[in-house]
This record gives structure tokens, C-alpha cells and sequence, in this order.
């Protein structure tokens, strides 16, 4: 009576994709993938950027691990570090303001083939999109989050964010914030992370080091990287960095990564803090959860097309 | 027991070809599993039936109805007027007397209404019989199912008056209870048989349905929100997340259960916004994902939805409308999203709409819907109701073999590709998914900013102008393509009534009806209420008046949310509203002598 007009089995391909024949590429035939080949836009980073070596390092792991090319899947939100997709020559998405994590979340969980990597600032990831950290985190859905943490809003220029240290003074808080900044760190560990670090973009060893080893991590991994403002907040890490005076010390060699009290009394160290792996455990991820519940669906209706298994269901309401 | 006629010794039976029948009680009573049952039987009897049901929106408790047209002929409608009323309660008698009609009967619970309690004008009007259904039910099947077992007394009440299929009914119960513990089944075996064999002999009449004209139509009986969630499935949707919130949840609850099945899944997120990105994310995944909401959560949507409109992503938005605004009347009919729909959000963002009619409409309009999205790169909204997410139709089972689609992604590397392709000649943007090699080495991006042809941010006025025109020209080119509207009843006359959404069902009726008392009236249905099809002017112009029904407010301008919609693509002031707010779906008369009167 009311069947589709419009009913047909629709090509995703068209004149917008070229047709000319594709010459088969064996995995074993590909090179590494040069810095050329994964840079696409120029950086619209102030000079002086702590995000520019965020990106460089991106390429690095890239180029070690191997990565395919089509494989590469970038995810963002809004600020200035969330411009990131367009600066790497792979398929990428620059999504709304805080939303990275869940629109991630929708590729990594029907695409266990792709491992998303979602980059941001402490404004997309505490402030607007800070219900969304906490739920990713807790579902644990296989993905590395990296937080480009600069602890102001640079791309709207100069207002408190909330990782902004007390006494900050911005165009918001004229007098200095008054609030007690997010612990990044312990908000992980609380909300239910199973791969949490911290480090700091001015030491590109380091930020490669956790970034390989949020690669490995099966599930959630969460890195914190201060990347330092130089328009709105210069020197702000200055404590972290030791050519300019500062410290960078590193998660003890004996903290024992699996414990999470330990982990959370370590996020409470002294201001510039501690760098490394702060917890590491292996827990379920969504994305194993989900594939159970379909192995086990799926078991049942073994040898059925999907037309059969909807009218089993349609034999029941008759 | 009372009844208004002097009591017979056997009661006459009457051939009927449909009846209108309402349950009333409290939501605990188990009415809805009641009007299931008939519904399902009447299906199964291959004939027409529709059903209305009311919920409170409280937790537990407070009055609720279900009411049920079963029809040898074409059901239009749930009924104006009730044939015969089941009172659980004094308050279910009192407040629904009114629907019935006059020299209709009334089944009361005699336990809860006593017979000297009945005024003497209400004998005179309506015919009564009292039974002790609670005391009785007690009886059949012991002392602790008092509430449970009532309403499957009345089914076999029910079955008795109107001469039911007792086979295929005792199979629909056998079926629906049987679970872990056979006694559940016995037991409502015998509260259906005591009800059953209960001594009629006093009931004014007993009735017989004529039947069914579509002997032979294997018919599946189910609700919209069920419809529309198969259809999901059937368009090849294997991916969808959503949260919770009334009248929507039924759907996500099915999807949430039958995905698996076919290797997809369903997720509950943490907010509204968390779900249509990750319904978004999922598409871009390559395969067409669903979210959706209802009231307040279409709000909270719009932004993400936007972002879907500005990177042309496929995406399927649900929007099951109820009385807004704000949290509003969660549990009553309106259609008052119309607007947020087509325009909710901000800057210039074009999207499709479409409002499916009945039952079976959310089905295909589901399959539609997700065909368009695919082959235009478009989110579209469907949307439907309160009124259609909760009723029961049964409609001729679809041909799942033909209909179900594999929309699984083209992963197959390619030379080259423009996502935003200005020179494409359809207009129309495709995605690569992620995973899809480019020998070019020249990757898309999606994003919310303007955007050059790949994908990358402009801030070029000109490429600003001609995307905007690009996502409005698709667009223009699927309403081009959209089957064109027909007019229910002759081309030419005084008046044109037209329906949107589940309107239309009663809107036609009263067309009947009026046509039958000699008015020169016709109606069209919009289907695609956004863009909308070509032809409409054409239709208006063989109307003196052009009255559009619909269940929101006439706002400033005196005309509701689709009149204001049409009046901007047809200026003409004989096009006006019928609207109303009340929260009830319409009666069909309600709508006929409205028409009539503003016809005058």
C-alpha cells in the first residue's frame, strides 16, 4: 500500500570519485609513509606553539608504527588544537564544540578495524565536552584521547579554562580565577580510565614514548600534554622544562601502575607535577563487550540472511 | 445488575462490519495487554483494525485507556464515538461515559460501581451491564490475582459479546504467557474462560463481525515505533544511539535488543548530544546510523545536527513529537516539531523531512528515509508521534526478502576523490569512509567550518556562496524527484483539507463523511513535508478553501506550523488552519464540522 517510491539500492560511489583503475598495493610492498606524504594543511599555530610538536610527533608515530595511510583516523573538536585533522594527510574529522569523544566513539565502536585518535584542549575535553570524558572513559571505548593542555582558551583569545591555575588572570577573570582547576589526571583515574599519562610537548622523547604506548593500550588511553600558550599564556611551564630552570621529573620506575590509590595520590604532587604512565589497567572494552553480545546474537540466527531473522520476529506479532 | 432494555432470555445477535471498543482503568490493569490481544486477533482474523491508547505520564497508577476499531472494511481512524465501553473503576465510568455512544453498552466492574449508583438519566441513554470482574476473576483463579488477572476476565467478557475467534485467542494467550512458569499460562487460561463462560444471558445483545475483506493477507500487527525501528533494520541501519525519553525509548529499546542480530548495536549514551554525535561518528563509519529523541532531546540535538547538514553526512534523526514546550505533556499527541525539524538550528541548514501516516507508513517511510540519506549525503528526520509511536495496526505483512537491504560500506580503494565536488553533475556530495585507500594520496576531511572541495576550511566568500547553494540544490533536486501528491476524492470542489503526519487517517474519514452529507470536499496528504514535492499548487488551484489539519498551536499568524510552511511556498491567503492543542488525536467529525463551519 505504502511501499518506498523511491525504493533502490543506492551506490555510494559517483561522479565525485574518479574511476580510474586503482593498481593493487600489497601491505608488504608499502614504505613507511614519509613526513611529506602525512602533512596536508599548514599549521594555523601561532609561531611558537607548543601543538606544532604535538603534530610533528603525531607524524613520527605514524611513520614508525608503520600506519597505513587510509587507516589513519583523526577526530577533533573545537579550539585551537582541534584545528589538528586538517593538518595531517589521512581521513579526518573536525567535529563540534566537546563532541569529539562521543562522534569517536561512533567510529571506533562500528569500526573495530580503525584505531581513532582524538586530539584537543582542556576546554573541549573538561569544560563543554567534560560529561563525554567522563562516560568514554568509563565504558572504557578503545580509543587514545590526546589532550593538548595549554590551560586557557586561546582560539576565542584569553578566557579562563578550566584547567587555568588559580589567580589566573584572563579576560574573564580580570582579577584572577577564583576556581579550583580540574585535575586532569585524577579526573581520569575517577572516572574509570584504563590508560591515563601525562606529558608535556616540550619534551618530544617523552610525548612519543606515551604516545606508542597509548597505541598498545587496549581501551581508553588518555594522555595530557601541556602545550604551552605563547600568546595568551607564555611561560606557563616553564617549572616543567629544564632548560628555562624548570624540572621534568618523571613517574617513578617503582609506582606500580596498576594501582589506582597510588596513582591518584601521585596526580597531587607538587606543581610542575610528574610525567609518565600514571595507570595502566586492563579492563573490558566496549567495543570486546559489544562483539560478545553479537557473537552470541549472531550464533543463534547462525545461517540466516538478515531478511529471515526479521521475519521470524514479523511470525511472532501475527 | 442493571441493564437499560428489560432482560431477554437469549440475546440477539447482531451482524456488525466494525466496532469501536474502549477499555478504561488504571495503568497497572494491564488494559494495553488487553487492546494487544484484540488488535493482534483482529489481524490475525485478517481484518483491519487501529487502537489509541492513553498513558499517564506518571510513574505508576493514574487513569489510562486503550481503544480499539477492529473493521471488516478500511480503518481510517481509532473512532469518534465508542460502540461499547469497559469500565474497570467509578472513575473510568465517569469519565469516559461520554465517548460511548448513545444506546452503546457499558461493561462495568460492578465491585467498584454499584448499580444504585448509577444515575437514572445515564440508564436511560446508555445500556448497562454490571459484573463483579474482580470478585468473579478472584474466583476463577485465587485470591492473590485480583489486579493481575482482570483484564484477561474482560478479554473472555469481550470474546462472549462480540462472538471472537476463541481458538486463535487462547493461542495469543498460550503464546504471550507462556514463559518459565507453566502456571502463568493456566492461570490466564482460566481467568479468560471464566470471563468467557460467564452468563451473558442478561447483555442486551451480542454482536458478530461480517468478515474481513482481506481474507486470504497475511497481516503483521505491531505498533509505529515498532514499524519505524524494523524499517531500520529492514534499510540495513546497523548502528544507532540514543537516551532516554518518552515516546522514543520503545524504539531504542528494540534496537537496543535486535541489533546484534545482525552484527550491529545500539548504545545508550550519556546525554542527547553524546548520541547524535556518535550516531554521526558511526555514519561516517560509512553505514547510515540512527539516533533520535522526542520533546526536549530534538532541542539539544540541533547543533550536532547541523554540523550533519554542513559536512553532508548521512544521518537518520527520529523525532517522535509529543506536547511541548519543554518537558510539556510527555505522554499526549502534538504536532508542534514541525518547525524545529525543518529549521531547527542555526544558520541556513536544509535537511529532509518526512512524517510518516499510519503504522505501515513508518515501515517504508523508515527504509525511505534512509535511502535518501544515502543517496543525497543528507541527515533526514523522520517525523512521527505520540499517537502513532503507541497505537496498533495490523498491516499486510511486507515482503522482507524484497525490501530488506545490505547498505554495508565500499571499502575499495579509489584513484581519486572530491568529497564536495563542485563540478559533480548530480550536485550531490558522497563520502569515502575511513579505511578506504586514495592512490592519490589526497584525503577528505568532514568538518562543520565552510569548506573547499576536499573537505578543508575556506573563508572564501564565494566558495561559501556556492556550498550553501550546493546543499539547498540537492535538495531542491530530491523535491523534483519525490512522487507527487494525490487528492483523496474529486480534483475540483469547495473545500481541500490537508493532512500531515497521522492526520491523515482521520482527515480522510471526515472527507467520507462529509462527502456522504453531499459537501463538495477533497483532501491531499504530504507526506514529504520537507522539501516538499512538486504539484501542490496545482491541486490548491481546484479549491475555493485550503484547510490544513493539524494538532499544534495557530500561533501569531492565525495558521499552524505546515500551513505557515506552505503559505511560504504558495502565498495564497485561502490557505488557512484548522489546529488544535488539546492533546487528543483528532475526532473525525471534530474535523468535518470545523471545515464546514469555516467554509461558510
Amino acid at each position: 500500500m505504502t511501499e518506498s517510491a523511491i525504493l533502490s539500492l543506492v551506490s555510494q560511489r559517483g561522479p565525485n570519485t574518479s574511476t580510474a583503475p586503482v593498481a593493487p598495493l600489497l601491505d608488504a610492498d608499502r614504505k613507511p609513509l614519509t613526513k611529506k606524504e602525512i602533512s596536508a594543511d599548514h599549521p594555523t599555530w601561532c609561531p611558537g606553539c607548543g601543538d606544532f610538536a604535538v603534530l610533528a610527533l603525531y607524524f613520527k608515530l605514524i611513520e614508525r608504527r608503520k600506519m597505513l595511510h587510509e587507516k589513519i583516523t583523526t577526530v577533533a573538536g573545537i579550539g585551537c588544537s582541534s584545528r589538528f585533522p586538517y593538518f595531517v594527510q589521512a581521513h579526518g574529522a573536525h567535529f563540534i564544540h566537546g563532541r569529539a569523544l562521543p562522534f569517536a566513539s561512533g567510529v571506533s565502536l562500528s569500526r573495530p578495524d580503525l584505531h581513532v585518535c582524538v586530539f584537543g584542549g582542556d576546554g573541549d575535553a573538561f569544560s563543554i565536552g567534560g560529561n563525554h570524558f567522563t562516560h568514554t572513559a568509563r565504558k572504557n571505548i578503545k580509543l587514545t584521547y590526546v589532550v593538548m593542555d595549554n590551560s586557557v582558551y586561546g582560539l576565542t583569545k584569553n578566557q579562563t579554562s578550566p584547567t587555568s591555575p588559580i589567580g589566573f588572570k584572563s579576560k574573564t577573570d580580570i582579577w584572577g580565577s577564583k576556581d579550583r582547576p580540574i585535575n586532569p589526571i585524577k579526573q581520569a583515574i575517577a572516572a574509570g580510565a584504563t590508560f591515563v599519562a601525562r606529558t608535556s610537548a616540550t619534551n618530544p622523547n617523552h610525548v612519543l614514548a606515551m604516545m606508542e604506548a597509548a597505541m598498545d593500550h587496549d581501551g581508553f588511553s588518555f594522555i595530557q600534554c601541556l602545550s604551552e600558550c605563547v600568546e595568551f599564556y607564555p611561560g606557563a611551564f616553564d617549572a616543567a622544562i629544564p632548560r628555562k630552570g624548570g624540572v621534568f621529573n618523571e613517574v617513578s620506575k617503582e609506582h606500580d601502575v596498576t594501582d589506582e590509590y597510588a596513582a591518584y595520590k601521585l596526580a597531587d604532587t607538587a606543581w610542575p607535577g610528574l610525567f609518565g604512565v600514571y595507570y595502566k589497567t586492563q579492563r573490558p572494552t566496549k567495543n570486546a563487550n559489544e562483539q560478545a553480545i553479537i557473537n552470541d546474537l549472531q550464533g543463534k540466527a547462525a545461517g540466516l540472511e538478515p531478511w529471515q531473522i526479521l521475519k521470524k520476529n514479523f511470525e511472532r506479532m501475527k | 445488575m442493571s441493564t437499560a432494555a428489560s432482560p431477554q432470555s437469549s440475546p440477539r445477535i447482531s451482524k456488525i462490519s466494525e466496532a469501536v471498543i474502549r477499555i478504561a482503568g488504571n495503568s497497572q490493569d494491564g488494559i494495553q495487554a488487553i487492546g494487544g490481544f484484540l488488535a493482534r486477533l483482529a489481524g490475525r482474523s485478517e481484518q483491519e483494525v487501529m487502537t489509541f491508547m492513553t498513558i499517564p505520564s506518571t510513574i505508576s497508577g493514574g487513569p489510562s485507556i486503550f481503544q480499539v476499531r477492529i473493521g471488516s472494511g478500511e480503518v481510517l481512524s481509532a473512532g469518534d464515538q465508542a460502540d461499547m465501553l469497559l469500565a474497570f473503576y467509578d472513575h473510568s465510568y465517569k469519565a469516559h461515559l461520554g465517548s460511548l455512544k448513545p444506546g452503546g453498552i457499558v461493561i462495568y466492574d460492578s465491585d467498584h460501581l454499584k448499580a444504585e449508583d448509577i444515575p437514572a438519566e445515564n440508564l436511560g441513554k446508555y445500556r448497562h451491564v454490571g459484573v463483579a470482574i474482580s470478585s468473579l476473576t478472584v474466583e476463577a483463579i485465587g485470591g492473590t490475582g485480583r489486579d493481575k488477572g482482570k483484564n484477561v476476565f474482560a478479554l473472555g467478557l469481550l470474546a462472549k459479546m462480540f462472538d471472537l475467534n476463541v481458538p486463535k485467542l487462547t493461542r495469543l494467550l498460550t503464546e504471550r504467557f507462556t514463559g518459565k512458569d507453566p502456571k502463568v499460562a493456566e492461570t490466564a487460561l482460566n481467568a479468560f474462560n471464566a470471563g468467557y463462560n460467564y452468563q451473558l444471558a442478561t447483555a442486551p445483545e451480542l454482536f458478530q463481525f461480517t468478515p474481513g475483506e482481506n481474507v486470504g493477507q497475511s497481516q503483521v500487527v505491531m505498533s509505529g515505533n515498532e514499524a519505524l525501528a524494523y524499517g531500520l533494520i529492514a534499510a540495513g541501519v546497523r548502528f544507532g544511539a540514543g537516551y532516554p525519553i518518552t515516546p522514543w525509548s520503545d524504539i531504542m529499546e528494540l534496537l537496543r535488543r535486535e541489533l546484534p542480530k545482525y552484527g550491529g548495536m545500539f548504545q545508550q549514551c550519556e546525554d542527547e548530544i553524546a548520541s547524535i554525535s556518535m550516531a554521526i561518528g558511526a555514519s561516517w563509519g560509512g553505514r547510515v546510523a540512527v539516533t533520535g529523541s522526542s520533546g526536549p532531546g530534538i532541542s539539544l540535538k540541533t547543533e550536532a545536527l547541523g554540523w550533519a547538514v554542513m559536512a553532508e553526512m548521512p544521518l537518520i534523526v527520529v523525532d517522535v513529537q509529543r506536547g511541548g514546550p519543554s518537558t510539556g505533556m510527555p505522554t499526549n499527541i502534538e504536532q508542534s516539531d514541525l518547525n524545529i525539524a525543518c529549521f531547527g538550528g542555526h544558520g541556513d541548514s536544509p535537511r529532509v523531512v518526512i512524517g510518516p501516516s499510519s503504522v505501515e507508513d513508518c515501515f517504508y517511510s523508515a527504509i525511505e528515509a534512509v535511502d535518501i540519506a544515502r543517496k543525497y549525503s543528507t541527515p533526514v528526520v523522520l517525523l512521527t508521534d505520540q499517537g502513532i509511536a503507541t497505537r496498533i495496526e495490523a498491516f499486510k505483512e511486507p515482503d522482507l526478502q524484497r525490501v530488506v537491504q545490505d547498505i554495508t560500506p565500499d571499502l575499495s580503494p579509489v584513484a581519486d576523490h572530491k568529497p564536495y565536488d563542485l563540478s559533480a553533475p548530480d550536485g550531490i556530495t558522497r563520502h569515502l569512509a575511513p579505511g578506504t585507500r586514495v592512490a592519490s594520496g589526497k584525503y577528505p576531511v568532514v568538518t562543520g567550518l565552510e569548506h573547499d572541495e576536499l573537505g578543508h576550511p575556506t573563508g572564501s566568500p564565494k566558495l561559501h556562496v556556492q556550498m550553501v547553494a550546493k546543499r539547498r540544490n540537492k535538495l531542491r533536486k530530491l523535491a523534483a524527484e519525490l512522487p507527487k501528491p494525490t487528492v483523496f476524492g474529486p480534483a475540483e470542489g469547495q473545500i481541500l483539507l490537508v493532512s500531515w503526519g497521522s492526520s491523515k487517517g482521520p482527515v480522510q474519514e471526515a472527507v467520507k463523511l462529509a462527502r456522504a452529507a453531499g459537501h463538495a470536499i477533497s483532501s491531499v496528504h504530504i507526506k514529504y513535508v520537507h522539501p516538499m514535492p512538486h504539484g501542490l499548487e496545482e491541486i490548491f488551484a481546484g479549491f475555493r478553501h485550503v484547510f490544513v489539519v493539524e494538532l499544534n498551536d495557530e500561533g501569531f499568524a492565525g495558521i499552524g506550523q505546515m500551513g505557515g510552511l506552505l503559505r511560504s511556498h504558495i502565498p495564497d491567503a485561502k490557505i488557512r488552519g484548522i489546529t488544535k492543542t488539546d492533546g487528543l488525536t483528532w475526532k473525525v467529525k471534530e474535523i468535518m464540522d470545523r471545515a464546514l463551519e469555516m467554509a461558510r
